[in-house]
């Protein structure tokens, strides 16, 4: 294992910058200066992880691991491997570009919202990174304080009830979770260690239940339909430093702990509820799209984008391929930039005319070309052109679904026209439409700092658009190592109890797992109820 | 009887503050009232005399004095020297209050220290008799510091409520202390789980005795049904006298709850678990919904109390030496937020202003930052949000519940916490999201709001490095309540 203290760096640098902030004088200035200074030092220091990063192992990276509570054998276990990757880097390149559209943006209190930003970003990587299940769990809590804050107090007109609603919705989803990470604690053998933890196999019901805490909480994160009413609410009062924060990274911790937690801890139960979750996703693309069809809110349309394009990254997780995973992730990405840049356009256009609506940001292709230019470029790359970045992805999560289930690549490939429609009805209102615009609001073009914020995201665009392969060659050791562990043959081989013989894979094996659940699900909830602490202490005797 | 002097070594902490006390006592009868801060510092000074102390006879393992009516063990000595830190915290906060409301006195100091000594003999005590003798010198103390304010008739009327519901506990747990004596043949602890285990003992009338004991211990713990005192003396006390009652006594509580049903009727372990079970259901239920119902901060407070005190005895009720340890952490924990939450309310309140409702939290955070920082940084912690040290306690507690297999009780417990999530973060949305009523300047210059920094960082820091006061509290768990 490759030893390294960089991802520590990671985490302490952004809370080093939000303390040197919050110790200086107030001057509003320099608050933004340093907390520009301290994100970009930040991505300087996670470009290593780029470089360096050996795309010839599964194993994880860059690990630091040091004793922290050993009276719960908890660790400080940091590491990365080619699912986490990207997904950090995607912050550290995010968190910059925060802080430069706050610039003008944000006038009050600029001190605290620059504290917020920084330590949202430490938790945000922290999450990420964290190989020990209750270190993750203190980061997956940790980042809500910034986020409830920011939509709080730099929030619109409904923000209170908009923070007070993303708080306690995310909070219903993780405290069952924390249940499930300490039966999963007994249950494993007294660690939190999550490679420990993915190793061990588990009996069908204990599984069942673990499964279902996990996916409550990341479902809600991610969110899945029908836990996706927060979303609009958060991304409509959020500042657009904000929304672009959750849209991009946030928003992917839910993707990113199915592949983490649910996929190989729970394999069995993810095949048994696959189906479901299938279903699920399908109902995403499909509502989403129509939802964002008939928004009169450009930020609301962009929001209803991320449920549909989230439920592309869900239906990629659950058909247990490479094409598919590999889609997804490259997708979780990709809805990082697409998304993070859209909501960035949405904000310079708000402080223009002060509306999101976008009758009132019609007409703009006269006026604001480079605007105009950027955000068709944005919106060809949100729907997936082929030559911008979301096609690659959309493309493999699609093969995959066809591979794994005619239908469902049938169902997707639906929301993939829907996106088409809304979001070239969108450009071809905001450009060519009518205008109900007061004649007195002078719309210019973006500035320098604006299209600076703008040029890295485009030129990912392009970059994962024509060559994606540096992308996936870093995910690919890691996806396929995944499937070997959420594979059927590891299923039926639990199921059976024949441990360690390399079964050959047989089509009928998953259909047994599946099988199991079914009769599991027949029995009633208080016999599940029961069978749990049985379980756990069963194996509490046999320690 | 006889005393041998190497009793009086053990005891030597309670003996010095009984002397202090009656020095003090006589001392600020000679003190002007414009000097009452000699009669202060000296109290500190006791309390800083009364830790080095403990520190100092401090022993490995269990020593018993006076025939086994006395114990100190490692147990003992930390929630001692805890007990110490929260009067002393209590004293600084409130010095300050008291001072303009003209209760700074020196019967107050004085009530202050008996108090003190009634905690410190619960907290050793090993018979039942010791511990009654404890709990009533706490009791008495405590009773006339609500009445402290003597012309306001809200104080007057929740120590009579009190004194009344407080009385009739006793007597419950007395009943219930001579069935058990009926039954077993002794008050000494270790004799009575010995006399259960030998089976001699009546079951029926031992079950029927620990009915009455758990009763008197959940009045005094303040937990649901027993609880209906708690409301109106938090809201009726002086602020000062809230926080006294509101921290240090929690711990001698856990002691008392701990060294009886543990270290005395731990045979009936099956039995008592059960009635802690809808203790702790019924008080994490009503503690947490009634608070969100609340309009004045000291009365919302008091229902929390309720809350932590039903999430504590989660831990005690799982029967195991993981669960004690986690409750004793657990009550630490709590007693430092309420010193903070109750400091935070005393620093923001002026002459003829008391800052106990919730709207005067509101735009705290235009008002003075950092107060409203630390007071977000106490919120979260008692929310349980990592990484303040709250989300340790209650994460410890649940470990403790999953692992004796109850995760039904886990759950219940986590969908509580979330009810209790949003009375918190309402006060967090009132300093940070309304714009504040009034503009006084807030004074941050004072010993007061130094210490509330401490205070909350530290529940901060703890909560990053939680490990050195989880594994004391589970040592000295381990050391003192398994010996037997």
């Amino acid at each position: 294992m490759h030893e390294s203290n960089l991802l520590s760096l990671l985490i302490i640098l952004p809370t080093l910058g939000a303390a040197i902030i919050g110790l200086a004088p107030r001057n509003d200035e320099w608050a933004r200066r340093i907390a520009l200074a301290f994100t970009l030092l930040v991505f300087v220091v996670s470009l290593p992880l780029w470089f360096l990063f050996d795309t010839s192992t599964h194993e994880m990276q860059f690990v630091t691991r040091v004793s922290w509570i050993p009276a719960f054998n908890v660790n400080y276990a940091v590491g990365v491997d080619g699912i986490s990757v990207l997904l950090v880097l995607l912050t550290t390149l995010i968190t910059p570009l925060c802080v430069l559209c706050s610039w003008k943006a944000i006038d009050a209190r600029v001190k605290e919202y620059m504290m917020a930003i920084l330590i949202m970003e430490a938790a945000l990587i922290g999450v990420f990174v964290s190989l020990d299940l209750l270190l993750f769990f203190v980061f997956w809590e940790a980042e809500l304080i910034p986020m409830f804050l920011i939509i709080g107090v730099w929030g619109g007109h409904r923000r209170v009830y908009a923070a007070l609603k993303f708080f306690l919705y995310t909070m219903v989803g993780s405290l069952p979770m924390l249940v499930a990470i300490l039966a999963l604690y007994f249950v494993g053998g007294e660690t939190f260690d999550i490679q420990e933890l993915s190793k061990g196999s588990y009996s069908a019901m204990f599984q069942f239940w673990v499964f279902w805490a996990f996916f409550l909480g990341f479902a809600i994160k991610v969110p899945m339909f029908p836990f996706h009413t927060w979303l609009p609410d958060a991304h409509v009062e959020a500042p657009t430093a904000g929304s672009v924060m959750l849209a991009s990274v946030m928003l992917k911790l839910g993707t990113y702990g199915f592949l983490r937690f649910c996929l190989p801890i729970t394999p069995d139960a993810s095949h048994a509820f696959a189906p479901v979750i299938l279903a699920l996703s399908l109902i995403a693309i499909i509502w989403g799209s129509y939802m964002a069809l008939v928004q009169t809110d450009l930020k609301k349309l962009v929001a209803y984008s991320s449920v549909g394009h989230m439920g592309f990254v869900t239906l990629g997780i659950f058909v247990f391929n490479p094409q598919g995973i590999e889609g997804a992730l490259l997708q979780m990405v990709n809805h990082g930039i697409t998304t993070g840049a859209l909501f960035l356009m949405v904000g310079m256009i708000y402080e223009r005319t002060h509306s999101r609506l976008i009758s009132d940001c019609g007409g703009l292709r006269m006026t604001v070309p480079i605007y105009v230019t950027l955000l068709a470029i944005f919106s060809f790359a949100s729907f997936g052109l082929p030559g911008t970045n979301s096609f690659v992805g959309e493309f493999l999560v699609l093969v995959g679904s066809f591979k794994s289930n005619l239908l469902a690549g049938a169902i997707a490939l639906v929301g993939v026209v829907l996106t088409v429609a809304y979001m070239l009805w969108m450009l071809q209102r905001v450009v060519w439409g009518e205008s109900t615009r007061k004649d007195d609001v002078v719309v210019t073009d973006l500035n320098g700092r604006e299209i600076a914020t703008l040029m890295p995201l485009l030129a990912l665009v392009f970059w994962i658009g024509f060559n994606p392969e540096p992308f996936i060659v870093r995910m690919r050791v890691s996806v396929e190592h995944l499937l070997l562990e959420v594979s059927p043959v590891r299923g039926a081989r639990n199921a059976v109890g024949l441990n360690e013989i390399a079964l050959p894979p047989k089509p009928g094996s998953q259909h047994a797992a599946v099988a199991n659940f079914v009769a599991a699900s027949r029995t009633t909830p208080a016999d599940l109820c029961l069978a749990l602490p049985c379980q756990i202490s069963n194996r509490k005797q046999t320690l | 009887m006889n005393f041998v002097i190497s009793d009086l070594l053990p005891v030597l902490p309670e003996v010095f503050v009984l002397t202090m006390a009656c020095v003090i006592l006589i001392a600020d009868l000679l003190i002007r009232q414009n000097d009452r801060l000699v009669t202060y510092m000296l109290v500190q000074l006791t309390l800083l005399g009364c830790s080095l102390i403990i520190v100092g006879t401090h022993e490995n393992g269990v020593v018993y004095a006076f025939h086994n009516m006395f114990v100190d063990d490692l147990m003992s000595d930390i929630l001692k020297l805890f007990t110490c830190l929260a009067l002393s915290m209590m004293l600084v906060y409130s010095r300050l209050y008291l001072t303009v409301r003209d209760l700074f006195t020196g019967e107050f100091m004085v009530l202050v220290l008996f108090a003190m000594l009634g905690m410190m003999v619960m907290i050793s005590a090993n018979h039942f008799l010791t511990l009654y003798l404890g709990l009533e010198l706490l009791s008495l103390s405590l009773y006339t510091l609500v009445a402290l304010k003597r012309d306001s008739s809200q104080s007057i009327e929740a120590a009579m409520k009190y004194f009344v519901l407080g009385a009739l506990a006793s007597s419950l747990l007395l009943y219930g202390m001579s069935m058990l004596y009926g039954a077993t043949g002794t008050l000494e602890l270790g004799a009575v789980t010995q006399a259960i285990q030998s089976g001699v003992a009546d079951k029926n009338l031992l079950v029927f005795g620990l009915v009455f004991v758990v009763s008197g211990l959940a009045f005094k713990l303040g937990v649901v049904p027993f609880h209906m005192w708690v409301p109106d003396v938090y809201q009726g006390a002086p602020t000062a006298i809230t926080m006294l009652i509101g921290s240090a006594p929690k711990l001698s509580a856990f002691a008392f709850v701990a060294r009886i049903l543990v270290e005395g009727l731990q045979p009936l372990v099956q039995h008592w678990s059960g009635m802690l079970i809808i203790l702790a259901i019924a008080s994490m239920a009503l503690g947490n919904i009634s608070a969100i119902a609340q309009t004045n901060i000291k009365r919302m407070f008091a229902y929390s109390t309720i809350t932590h005190m039903g999430f504590m005895l989660l831990g005690l009720l799982s029967g195991n030496i993981e669960g004690y340890g986690a409750s004793m952490f657990y009550t630490v924990v709590y007693v430092l937020m309420s010193l903070g939450a109750f400091g935070m309310i005393m620093l923001l309140s002026r002459e003829g202003f008391e800052a106990d409702t919730l709207d005067d939290f509101k735009g705290l955070s235009r008002r003075s930052p950092w107060l409203a920082f630390l007071m977000l940084l106490l919120m979260f912690s008692m929310a349980g949000v990592p990484p303040t040290v709250g989300f340790y306690a209650k994460f410890s507690v649940l470990n403790a519940v999953v692992q004796t297999g109850h995760i039904w009780l886990a759950v219940i417990a986590v969908l509580f916490s979330l009810v209790g999530a949003f009375y918190y973060l309402r006060i967090v949305k009132l300093m940070y999201f309304d714009a504040p009523e009034s503009h006084t300047p807030i004074a941050i210059d004072s010993d007061a709001a130094l210490l509330l920094s401490v205070n909350c960082l530290g529940v901060l820091l703890l909560g990053l490095l939680p490990n050195a006061l989880m594994s004391a509290c589970s040592a000295s768990v381990q050391l003192s309540l398994l010996l037997h």
